[in-house]
Protein backbone atom coordinates (compact mmCIF):
# COMPACT_ATOMS: atom_id res chain seq x y z
CA UNK A 1 0.00 0.00 0.00
CA UNK A 2 1.04 3.58 -0.60
CA UNK A 3 1.75 6.06 2.16
CA UNK A 4 -1.53 7.85 1.46
CA UNK A 5 -5.04 6.64 0.71
CA UNK A 6 -6.36 9.22 -1.75
CA UNK A 7 -8.30 7.20 -4.28
CA UNK A 8 -9.80 3.74 -4.47
CA UNK A 9 -7.68 3.25 -7.57
CA UNK A 10 -4.56 3.40 -5.33
CA UNK A 11 -5.53 -0.04 -4.03
CA UNK A 12 -4.70 -3.27 -5.82
CA UNK A 13 -6.86 -6.32 -5.41
CA UNK A 14 -4.35 -7.69 -2.89
CA UNK A 15 -4.45 -4.41 -0.93
CA UNK A 16 -8.25 -4.53 -0.75
CA UNK A 17 -8.26 -8.19 0.26
CA UNK A 18 -5.70 -7.49 3.00
CA UNK A 19 -7.68 -4.50 4.31
CA UNK A 20 -10.92 -6.48 4.37
CA UNK A 21 -9.21 -9.38 6.18
CA UNK A 22 -7.72 -6.99 8.73
CA UNK A 23 -11.12 -5.34 9.18
CA UNK A 24 -12.67 -8.73 9.95
CA UNK A 25 -10.22 -9.17 12.83
CA UNK A 26 -10.85 -5.60 13.99
CA UNK A 27 -14.57 -6.28 13.94
CA UNK A 28 -13.94 -8.98 16.55
CA UNK A 29 -12.21 -6.43 18.76
CA UNK A 30 -15.39 -4.37 18.63
CA UNK A 31 -17.26 -7.16 20.42
CA UNK A 32 -14.83 -7.30 23.34
CA UNK A 33 -15.22 -5.69 26.74
CA UNK A 34 -11.87 -3.95 26.44
CA UNK A 35 -11.82 -2.27 23.03
CA UNK A 36 -8.25 -1.08 23.13
CA UNK A 37 -5.11 -2.12 21.29
CA UNK A 38 -1.69 -0.56 21.90
CA UNK A 39 -0.74 -0.67 18.22
CA UNK A 40 -0.62 3.05 17.39
CA UNK A 41 0.52 4.31 20.78
CA UNK A 42 2.32 7.61 20.39
CA UNK A 43 0.84 8.32 16.94
CA UNK A 44 -1.28 11.37 16.30
CA UNK A 45 -4.19 11.36 13.87
CA UNK A 46 -5.87 14.63 12.94
CA UNK A 47 -9.39 14.57 11.53
CA UNK A 48 -9.70 17.72 9.46
CA UNK A 49 -13.30 18.11 8.36
CA UNK A 50 -14.42 21.04 6.24
CA UNK A 51 -17.81 19.43 5.64
CA UNK A 52 -20.44 18.08 8.01
CA UNK A 53 -20.14 14.44 8.92
CA UNK A 54 -21.40 12.17 11.65
CA UNK A 55 -20.38 8.63 10.85
CA UNK A 56 -17.15 9.14 8.96
CA UNK A 57 -15.62 11.52 11.45
CA UNK A 58 -16.73 9.66 14.56
CA UNK A 59 -15.65 6.31 13.13
CA UNK A 60 -12.18 7.61 12.25
CA UNK A 61 -11.93 9.05 15.75
CA UNK A 62 -13.04 5.83 17.43
CA UNK A 63 -10.78 3.76 15.17
CA UNK A 64 -7.76 5.82 16.15
CA UNK A 65 -8.63 5.75 19.83
CA UNK A 66 -9.20 2.02 19.96
CA UNK A 67 -5.69 1.57 18.59
CA UNK A 68 -4.31 4.04 21.16
CA UNK A 69 -3.48 6.84 18.73
CA UNK A 70 -4.15 10.37 19.89
CA UNK A 71 -6.96 11.66 17.68
CA UNK A 72 -7.93 15.28 17.39
CA UNK A 73 -10.86 16.70 15.45
CA UNK A 74 -10.65 20.00 13.65
CA UNK A 75 -13.64 21.32 11.76
CA UNK A 76 -13.70 24.08 9.18
CA UNK A 77 -16.10 25.99 11.34
CA UNK A 78 -14.30 27.10 14.48
CA UNK A 79 -10.79 26.77 13.00
CA UNK A 80 -8.63 29.47 11.47
CA UNK A 81 -10.11 28.54 8.10
CA UNK A 82 -13.16 30.58 9.09
CA UNK A 83 -10.84 33.56 9.56
CA UNK A 84 -9.79 33.24 5.95
CA UNK A 85 -6.68 31.04 6.27
CA UNK A 86 -5.98 29.12 3.08
CA UNK A 87 -6.19 25.32 2.99
CA UNK A 88 -2.46 25.18 2.34
CA UNK A 89 -1.61 27.25 5.39
CA UNK A 90 -4.03 25.31 7.59
CA UNK A 91 -2.64 21.89 6.68
CA UNK A 92 0.98 23.03 6.80
CA UNK A 93 0.37 24.46 10.27
CA UNK A 94 -1.06 21.15 11.43
CA UNK A 95 1.73 19.21 9.72
CA UNK A 96 4.31 21.34 11.52
CA UNK A 97 3.08 19.80 14.78
CA UNK A 98 4.56 16.48 13.60
CA UNK A 99 1.32 14.57 13.23
CA UNK A 100 1.35 11.09 11.68
CA UNK A 101 -1.89 11.08 9.72
CA UNK A 102 -4.24 13.66 8.35
CA UNK A 103 -7.76 12.46 7.63
CA UNK A 104 -9.33 15.11 5.45
CA UNK A 105 -12.81 15.85 4.17
CA UNK A 106 -13.23 18.85 1.93
CA UNK A 107 -15.85 20.18 -0.45
CA UNK A 108 -13.34 20.58 -3.29
CA UNK A 109 -12.70 17.56 -5.50
CA UNK A 110 -9.00 16.74 -5.43
CA UNK A 111 -8.39 18.43 -2.07
CA UNK A 112 -6.89 15.32 -0.45
CA UNK A 113 -4.50 14.82 -3.36
CA UNK A 114 -3.45 18.43 -3.24
CA UNK A 115 -2.91 18.31 0.52
CA UNK A 116 -0.75 15.18 0.18
CA UNK A 117 1.71 17.27 -1.86
CA UNK A 118 2.07 19.77 0.94
CA UNK A 119 2.54 17.64 4.06
CA UNK A 120 4.79 14.89 5.44
CA UNK A 121 1.95 13.09 7.23
CA UNK A 122 -0.01 10.22 5.66
CA UNK A 123 -3.15 11.63 4.09
CA UNK A 124 -6.43 9.73 4.10
CA UNK A 125 -9.20 10.98 1.85
CA UNK A 126 -12.43 10.98 3.84
CA UNK A 127 -14.40 12.52 0.99
CA UNK A 128 -13.35 15.23 -1.45
CA UNK A 129 -16.21 17.05 -3.14
CA UNK A 130 -17.86 14.88 -5.77
CA UNK A 131 -14.68 12.91 -6.40
CA UNK A 132 -13.93 9.98 -4.06
CA UNK A 133 -14.53 8.44 -0.65
CA UNK A 134 -12.34 5.34 -0.61
CA UNK A 135 -12.95 4.14 2.97
CA UNK A 136 -16.71 4.17 2.31
CA UNK A 137 -16.17 1.89 -0.67
CA UNK A 138 -14.08 -0.46 1.46
CA UNK A 139 -16.68 -0.68 4.20
CA UNK A 140 -19.46 -1.22 1.65
CA UNK A 141 -17.49 -4.06 0.07
CA UNK A 142 -16.79 -5.51 3.51
CA UNK A 143 -20.45 -5.34 4.55
CA UNK A 144 -21.68 -6.90 1.33
CA UNK A 145 -19.13 -9.72 1.51
CA UNK A 146 -20.12 -10.49 5.10
CA UNK A 147 -23.66 -11.14 3.90
CA UNK A 148 -23.45 -12.45 0.34
CA UNK A 149 -19.95 -13.92 0.21
CA UNK A 150 -17.24 -13.11 -2.32
CA UNK A 151 -17.99 -10.19 -4.62
CA UNK A 152 -16.03 -11.80 -7.44
CA UNK A 153 -18.65 -12.17 -10.17
CA UNK A 154 -21.43 -10.70 -7.99
CA UNK A 155 -23.84 -8.24 -9.66
CA UNK A 156 -24.18 -4.88 -7.95
CA UNK A 157 -26.44 -2.00 -9.01
CA UNK A 158 -25.64 1.55 -7.88
CA UNK A 159 -28.68 3.77 -8.15
CA UNK A 160 -29.37 7.47 -7.91
CA UNK A 161 -27.57 10.78 -7.87
CA UNK A 162 -24.32 9.74 -9.55
CA UNK A 163 -23.33 13.25 -10.61
CA UNK A 164 -22.87 14.46 -7.04
CA UNK A 165 -21.67 11.18 -5.55
CA UNK A 166 -18.12 10.47 -4.43
CA UNK A 167 -19.39 7.26 -2.85
CA UNK A 168 -20.44 5.86 -6.23
CA UNK A 169 -17.09 6.61 -7.86
CA UNK A 170 -15.05 4.91 -5.15
CA UNK A 171 -17.50 2.04 -4.95
CA UNK A 172 -17.46 1.43 -8.67
CA UNK A 173 -13.65 1.28 -8.62
CA UNK A 174 -13.38 -1.01 -5.58
CA UNK A 175 -16.17 -3.30 -6.78
CA UNK A 176 -14.44 -3.66 -10.15
CA UNK A 177 -11.13 -4.30 -8.37
CA UNK A 178 -12.82 -7.18 -6.53
CA UNK A 179 -14.30 -8.55 -9.76
CA UNK A 180 -17.95 -7.55 -9.35
CA UNK A 181 -20.20 -6.58 -12.27
CA UNK A 182 -21.41 -3.05 -11.76
CA UNK A 183 -24.55 -1.47 -13.22
CA UNK A 184 -25.06 2.28 -12.78
CA UNK A 185 -28.64 3.51 -12.75
CA UNK A 186 -29.51 7.22 -12.87
CA UNK A 187 -31.83 9.65 -14.61
CA UNK A 188 -30.01 11.17 -17.60
CA UNK A 189 -29.72 14.49 -15.76
CA UNK A 190 -27.84 12.86 -12.87
CA UNK A 191 -25.57 10.66 -15.00
CA UNK A 192 -22.12 12.36 -14.87
CA UNK A 193 -21.16 13.91 -18.18
CA UNK A 194 -18.37 12.04 -19.91
CA UNK A 195 -18.92 8.85 -17.94
CA UNK A 196 -19.28 6.82 -21.13
CA UNK A 197 -15.56 6.53 -21.74
CA UNK A 198 -14.83 5.36 -18.19
CA UNK A 199 -17.76 2.95 -18.37
CA UNK A 200 -16.44 1.44 -21.58
CA UNK A 201 -12.87 1.19 -20.31
CA UNK A 202 -13.84 -0.34 -16.96
CA UNK A 203 -16.81 -2.45 -18.02
CA UNK A 204 -19.54 -0.55 -16.18
CA UNK A 205 -23.10 -0.82 -17.49
CA UNK A 206 -25.19 2.36 -17.72
CA UNK A 207 -28.97 2.56 -17.73
CA UNK A 208 -31.91 4.70 -16.65
CA UNK A 209 -34.32 1.79 -16.26
CA UNK A 210 -34.32 0.80 -12.59
CA UNK A 211 -37.21 -1.64 -12.89
CA UNK A 212 -35.52 -3.90 -15.41
CA UNK A 213 -32.31 -3.87 -13.35
CA UNK A 214 -34.23 -4.98 -10.26
CA UNK A 215 -36.12 -7.61 -12.27
CA UNK A 216 -32.76 -9.12 -13.30
CA UNK A 217 -32.16 -9.99 -9.62
CA UNK A 218 -28.86 -8.28 -8.72
CA UNK A 219 -27.00 -9.52 -5.62
CA UNK A 220 -26.82 -6.04 -4.13
CA UNK A 221 -28.51 -2.71 -4.72
CA UNK A 222 -26.82 0.42 -3.45
CA UNK A 223 -29.06 3.45 -3.17
CA UNK A 224 -27.36 6.86 -3.18
CA UNK A 225 -28.51 9.92 -1.33
CA UNK A 226 -29.98 12.72 -3.42
CA UNK A 227 -27.55 15.49 -2.55
CA UNK A 228 -29.74 18.54 -2.60
CA UNK A 229 -27.07 20.67 -0.95
CA UNK A 230 -24.86 20.24 -4.00
CA UNK A 231 -27.64 20.87 -6.54
CA UNK A 232 -27.94 24.27 -8.08
CA UNK A 233 -30.41 23.60 -10.86
CA UNK A 234 -33.35 21.50 -11.90
CA UNK A 235 -32.07 17.94 -12.06
CA UNK A 236 -35.56 16.51 -11.72
CA UNK A 237 -38.98 18.22 -11.73
CA UNK A 238 -40.22 17.20 -8.26
CA UNK A 239 -39.16 14.92 -5.43
CA UNK A 240 -42.24 12.83 -6.09
CA UNK A 241 -41.26 12.29 -9.70
CA UNK A 242 -37.74 11.24 -8.66
CA UNK A 243 -39.20 8.69 -6.25
CA UNK A 244 -41.50 7.28 -8.94
CA UNK A 245 -38.63 6.79 -11.36
CA UNK A 246 -35.63 6.02 -9.13
CA UNK A 247 -36.71 5.49 -5.51
CA UNK A 248 -36.54 2.07 -3.89
CA UNK A 249 -40.22 1.98 -3.06
CA UNK A 250 -42.08 -0.85 -1.37
CA UNK A 251 -43.21 -2.20 -4.74
CA UNK A 252 -39.65 -2.20 -6.02
CA UNK A 253 -38.45 -3.91 -2.83
CA UNK A 254 -40.95 -6.69 -3.56
CA UNK A 255 -39.86 -6.87 -7.18
CA UNK A 256 -36.23 -7.17 -6.10
CA UNK A 257 -36.84 -9.89 -3.51
CA UNK A 258 -39.05 -11.77 -5.96
CA UNK A 259 -36.22 -11.76 -8.50
CA UNK A 260 -33.49 -12.57 -5.96
CA UNK A 261 -34.54 -13.48 -2.39
CA UNK A 262 -30.92 -13.13 -1.21
CA UNK A 263 -30.39 -9.63 -2.56
CA UNK A 264 -29.13 -7.01 -0.11
CA UNK A 265 -29.70 -3.25 0.05
CA UNK A 266 -27.06 -0.67 0.98
CA UNK A 267 -27.19 3.05 1.55
CA UNK A 268 -24.17 5.10 2.61
CA UNK A 269 -26.33 7.38 4.75
CA UNK A 270 -27.68 9.79 5.69
CA UNK A 271 -30.92 8.55 4.13
CA UNK A 272 -33.68 10.72 2.72
CA UNK A 273 -36.50 8.39 3.68
CA UNK A 274 -39.37 8.66 1.26
CA UNK A 275 -37.17 10.16 -1.46
CA UNK A 276 -34.55 7.69 -2.72
CA UNK A 277 -35.44 4.89 -0.31
CA UNK A 278 -38.74 4.00 1.34
CA UNK A 279 -38.95 3.18 5.03
CA UNK A 280 -39.95 -0.37 4.07
CA UNK A 281 -36.72 -0.87 2.15
CA UNK A 282 -34.52 0.94 4.68
CA UNK A 283 -35.77 -1.22 7.55
CA UNK A 284 -36.14 -4.47 5.59
CA UNK A 285 -34.28 -7.62 6.59
CA UNK A 286 -32.30 -7.17 3.36
CA UNK A 287 -31.07 -3.75 4.43
CA UNK A 288 -27.41 -3.50 5.49
CA UNK A 289 -27.55 0.14 6.49
CA UNK A 290 -26.67 -0.38 10.16
CA UNK A 291 -24.14 -3.11 9.34
CA UNK A 292 -22.42 -0.53 7.15
CA UNK A 293 -22.08 1.85 10.09
CA UNK A 294 -20.83 -0.94 12.33
CA UNK A 295 -18.21 -1.92 9.75
CA UNK A 296 -17.06 1.69 9.43
CA UNK A 297 -14.91 1.59 12.54
CA UNK A 298 -13.33 -1.77 11.67
CA UNK A 299 -12.44 -0.61 8.15
CA UNK A 300 -10.91 2.63 9.40
CA UNK A 301 -8.89 0.72 11.99
CA UNK A 302 -7.58 -1.48 9.19
CA UNK A 303 -6.67 1.54 7.06
CA UNK A 304 -4.91 3.37 9.90
CA UNK A 305 -3.11 0.16 10.87
CA UNK A 306 -1.75 -0.45 7.38
CA UNK A 307 -0.80 3.19 6.84
CA UNK A 308 0.79 3.86 10.22
CA UNK A 309 1.96 0.69 11.96
CA UNK A 310 4.78 -0.61 9.80
CA UNK A 311 8.22 0.66 8.93
CA UNK A 312 8.34 3.48 6.45
CA UNK A 313 5.20 4.98 7.93
CA UNK A 314 5.26 8.74 8.19
CA UNK A 315 7.14 9.69 11.34
CA UNK B 1 17.12 -5.69 14.65
CA UNK B 2 16.19 -8.39 12.18
CA UNK B 3 14.58 -11.20 14.14
CA UNK B 4 13.61 -14.35 12.39
CA UNK B 5 10.14 -14.79 13.81
CA UNK B 6 8.01 -13.55 10.97
CA UNK B 7 5.23 -15.90 10.00
CA UNK B 8 6.30 -18.49 7.49
CA UNK B 9 3.61 -19.39 4.94
CA UNK B 10 2.29 -22.96 4.71
CA UNK B 11 4.54 -25.34 2.80
CA UNK B 12 7.44 -22.86 2.66
CA UNK B 13 10.42 -24.81 1.27
CA UNK B 14 12.90 -26.31 3.72
CA UNK B 15 16.54 -25.36 3.40
CA UNK B 16 18.15 -28.42 1.74
CA UNK B 17 21.43 -27.73 3.58
CA UNK B 18 19.71 -28.05 6.98
CA UNK B 19 19.82 -31.04 9.30
CA UNK B 20 16.83 -32.74 10.87
CA UNK B 21 16.65 -32.43 14.65
CA UNK B 22 13.15 -33.79 15.26
CA UNK B 23 11.46 -36.41 13.10
CA UNK B 24 7.71 -36.97 12.86
CA UNK B 25 8.03 -39.63 15.57
CA UNK B 26 9.98 -37.26 17.84
CA UNK B 27 7.33 -34.54 17.41
CA UNK B 28 4.53 -37.01 18.21
CA UNK B 29 6.30 -38.26 21.35
CA UNK B 30 7.10 -34.72 22.52
CA UNK B 31 3.49 -33.60 22.11
CA UNK B 32 2.21 -36.69 23.92
CA UNK B 33 4.54 -35.98 26.83
CA UNK B 34 3.50 -32.29 26.90
CA UNK B 35 -0.17 -33.31 26.97
CA UNK B 36 0.54 -35.53 29.98
CA UNK B 37 2.57 -32.79 31.68
CA UNK B 38 -0.22 -30.24 31.23
CA UNK B 39 -2.74 -32.64 32.77
CA UNK B 40 -0.42 -33.62 35.59
CA UNK B 41 0.39 -30.04 36.45
CA UNK B 42 -3.27 -29.00 36.30
CA UNK B 43 -4.40 -32.14 38.20
CA UNK B 44 -6.84 -32.99 35.41
CA UNK B 45 -8.42 -31.11 32.55
CA UNK B 46 -10.67 -28.77 34.55
CA UNK B 47 -10.70 -25.14 33.40
CA UNK B 48 -7.99 -25.72 30.78
CA UNK B 49 -8.05 -23.58 27.62
CA UNK B 50 -5.43 -24.07 24.91
CA UNK B 51 -4.58 -21.03 22.77
CA UNK B 52 -2.25 -21.50 19.83
CA UNK B 53 -0.18 -18.63 18.48
CA UNK B 54 -0.59 -18.40 14.69
CA UNK B 55 0.26 -20.04 12.52
CA UNK B 56 1.78 -23.34 13.63
CA UNK B 57 0.96 -22.87 17.30
CA UNK B 58 -2.73 -23.18 16.40
CA UNK B 59 -2.11 -26.55 14.78
CA UNK B 60 -0.11 -27.67 17.84
CA UNK B 61 -2.84 -26.50 20.24
CA UNK B 62 -5.52 -28.45 18.43
CA UNK B 63 -3.29 -31.56 18.40
CA UNK B 64 -2.68 -31.21 22.14
CA UNK B 65 -6.45 -30.91 22.67
CA UNK B 66 -6.86 -34.15 20.73
CA UNK B 67 -4.20 -35.92 22.83
CA UNK B 68 -5.77 -34.68 26.06
CA UNK B 69 -9.09 -36.08 24.93
CA UNK B 70 -7.46 -39.46 24.28
CA UNK B 71 -5.88 -39.50 27.73
CA UNK B 72 -8.57 -37.92 29.84
CA UNK B 73 -11.73 -38.36 27.77
CA UNK B 74 -12.47 -34.65 28.12
CA UNK B 75 -12.77 -32.11 25.31
CA UNK B 76 -10.56 -29.14 26.20
CA UNK B 77 -11.43 -25.92 24.33
CA UNK B 78 -8.72 -24.80 21.92
CA UNK B 79 -8.44 -21.59 19.92
CA UNK B 80 -5.97 -19.09 18.56
CA UNK B 81 -4.48 -15.81 19.75
CA UNK B 82 -2.85 -13.39 17.33
CA UNK B 83 -0.64 -10.88 19.13
CA UNK B 84 0.44 -8.86 16.10
CA UNK B 85 -1.26 -5.67 17.28
CA UNK B 86 0.62 -5.89 20.58
CA UNK B 87 4.11 -6.45 19.16
CA UNK B 88 6.89 -4.03 20.02
CA UNK B 89 8.65 -4.41 16.66
CA UNK B 90 5.84 -3.27 14.35
CA UNK B 91 7.75 -0.17 13.39
CA UNK B 92 10.90 -2.01 12.36
CA UNK B 93 9.27 -4.09 9.64
CA UNK B 94 6.79 -3.73 6.79
CA UNK B 95 3.21 -3.87 8.07
CA UNK B 96 2.27 -7.39 9.05
CA UNK B 97 -0.97 -9.02 8.00
CA UNK B 98 -3.13 -9.95 10.97
CA UNK B 99 -3.82 -13.57 11.77
CA UNK B 100 -7.06 -14.93 13.16
CA UNK B 101 -7.89 -14.76 16.87
CA UNK B 102 -10.50 -17.19 18.06
CA UNK B 103 -11.30 -17.40 21.75
CA UNK B 104 -13.37 -20.50 22.67
CA UNK B 105 -16.98 -19.80 23.67
CA UNK B 106 -16.38 -20.15 27.43
CA UNK B 107 -13.91 -17.24 27.39
CA UNK B 108 -10.73 -17.16 29.44
CA UNK B 109 -11.85 -15.58 32.72
CA UNK B 110 -10.70 -17.74 35.66
CA UNK B 111 -9.42 -20.39 33.26
CA UNK B 112 -5.95 -21.91 33.09
CA UNK B 113 -4.76 -20.74 29.69
CA UNK B 114 -1.96 -22.67 28.03
CA UNK B 115 -0.31 -20.67 25.26
CA UNK B 116 1.11 -22.94 22.57
CA UNK B 117 3.77 -21.97 20.05
CA UNK B 118 6.18 -23.84 17.83
CA UNK B 119 9.48 -22.10 18.63
CA UNK B 120 10.40 -20.04 21.69
CA UNK B 121 13.20 -17.62 20.80
CA UNK B 122 13.45 -13.98 21.95
CA UNK B 123 10.27 -14.22 24.04
CA UNK B 124 8.85 -11.10 22.41
CA UNK B 125 5.94 -12.88 20.75
CA UNK B 126 4.96 -14.35 24.12
CA UNK B 127 5.20 -10.95 25.80
CA UNK B 128 2.86 -9.56 23.13
CA UNK B 129 0.55 -12.55 23.62
CA UNK B 130 0.41 -11.95 27.38
CA UNK B 131 -0.60 -8.35 26.72
CA UNK B 132 -3.22 -9.42 24.18
CA UNK B 133 -4.55 -11.92 26.70
CA UNK B 134 -5.01 -9.29 29.37
CA UNK B 135 -7.26 -7.33 27.00
CA UNK B 136 -9.47 -10.37 26.56
CA UNK B 137 -10.01 -11.28 30.19
CA UNK B 138 -8.32 -12.44 33.34
CA UNK B 139 -7.19 -16.07 33.36
CA UNK B 140 -6.49 -17.72 36.71
CA UNK B 141 -3.09 -18.75 35.40
CA UNK B 142 -1.20 -18.67 32.11
CA UNK B 143 1.27 -21.37 31.09
CA UNK B 144 3.43 -21.74 28.04
CA UNK B 145 4.02 -24.88 26.00
CA UNK B 146 6.44 -24.89 23.06
CA UNK B 147 7.65 -27.56 20.70
CA UNK B 148 11.19 -26.16 20.56
CA UNK B 149 13.05 -23.83 22.90
CA UNK B 150 16.04 -22.50 20.97
CA UNK B 151 17.35 -20.10 23.63
CA UNK B 152 18.53 -16.48 23.13
CA UNK B 153 15.82 -14.96 25.28
CA UNK B 154 15.63 -11.17 25.38
CA UNK B 155 12.97 -11.03 28.10
CA UNK B 156 12.46 -12.84 31.41
CA UNK B 157 10.11 -15.44 29.93
CA UNK B 158 10.36 -19.23 30.15
CA UNK B 159 8.26 -22.13 28.95
CA UNK B 160 6.48 -24.50 31.38
CA UNK B 161 6.43 -27.35 28.89
CA UNK B 162 9.12 -27.86 26.27
CA UNK B 163 9.17 -30.52 23.56
CA UNK B 164 12.90 -30.16 22.91
CA UNK B 165 15.59 -27.81 24.15
CA UNK B 166 17.66 -27.00 21.10
CA UNK B 167 20.90 -25.08 21.57
CA UNK B 168 21.31 -22.90 18.47
CA UNK B 169 23.45 -20.06 17.21
CA UNK B 170 21.64 -16.84 16.38
CA UNK B 171 22.93 -17.16 12.84
CA UNK B 172 20.91 -20.34 12.46
CA UNK B 173 17.24 -20.76 11.65
CA UNK B 174 14.87 -23.35 13.06
CA UNK B 175 12.36 -24.61 10.53
CA UNK B 176 9.19 -26.31 11.79
CA UNK B 177 6.84 -28.04 9.35
CA UNK B 178 3.62 -29.69 10.53
CA UNK B 179 1.57 -32.11 8.43
CA UNK B 180 -1.79 -30.49 9.19
CA UNK B 181 -0.54 -27.03 8.21
CA UNK B 182 2.23 -27.50 5.67
CA UNK B 183 1.37 -30.89 4.20
CA UNK B 184 4.02 -33.64 4.13
CA UNK B 185 5.15 -35.03 7.46
CA UNK B 186 6.16 -33.32 10.68
CA UNK B 187 9.79 -32.24 10.86
CA UNK B 188 12.01 -29.75 12.69
CA UNK B 189 15.28 -28.75 11.04
CA UNK B 190 18.16 -26.38 11.70
CA UNK B 191 19.91 -24.53 8.90
CA UNK B 192 22.17 -21.54 8.43
CA UNK B 193 20.46 -18.29 7.57
CA UNK B 194 17.90 -15.76 8.68
CA UNK B 195 14.32 -16.81 8.02
CA UNK B 196 12.96 -19.86 9.77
Amino acid sequence: MNRHLLSSSDLTRDDVRMLLATAAEMHEVQRRDVKKLPTLRGRTVINLFFEDSTRTRSSFEIAGKWMSADTINITGKGSSASKGESLRDTVRTIDAMAVDALVIRHMASGAAHQVSQWVDASVVNAGDGTHEHPTQALLDAYTMEQRIGSLDGARVAIVGDLTHSRVFRSNAITLRTLGAQVTLVAPPTLMPSGIGEWARADGLELTDDLDSVLASGPDAVMMLRVQRERMSGGFFPTAREYTIGFGLTRDRLWALTAANPNAVICHPGPMNRGLEISADAADAAQSLVLDQVSAGVAIRMAVLYHLLAGEGAAA
Amino acid sequence: MARADTTVPPGHPLDPAGRTVLTAGDVARALRRIAHEILEHNKGADDLVLLGIPSRGVELASRLAGLIREVEGVVVPSGSLDATMHRDDLRSQPTRALMHTEIPAGGIDDKVVVLVDDVLYSGRTIRAALDALSDLGRPRAVRLAVLVDRGHRELPIRADHVGKNLPTAQSEKVQVRLSGFDGGSDVVRIAEGEDR
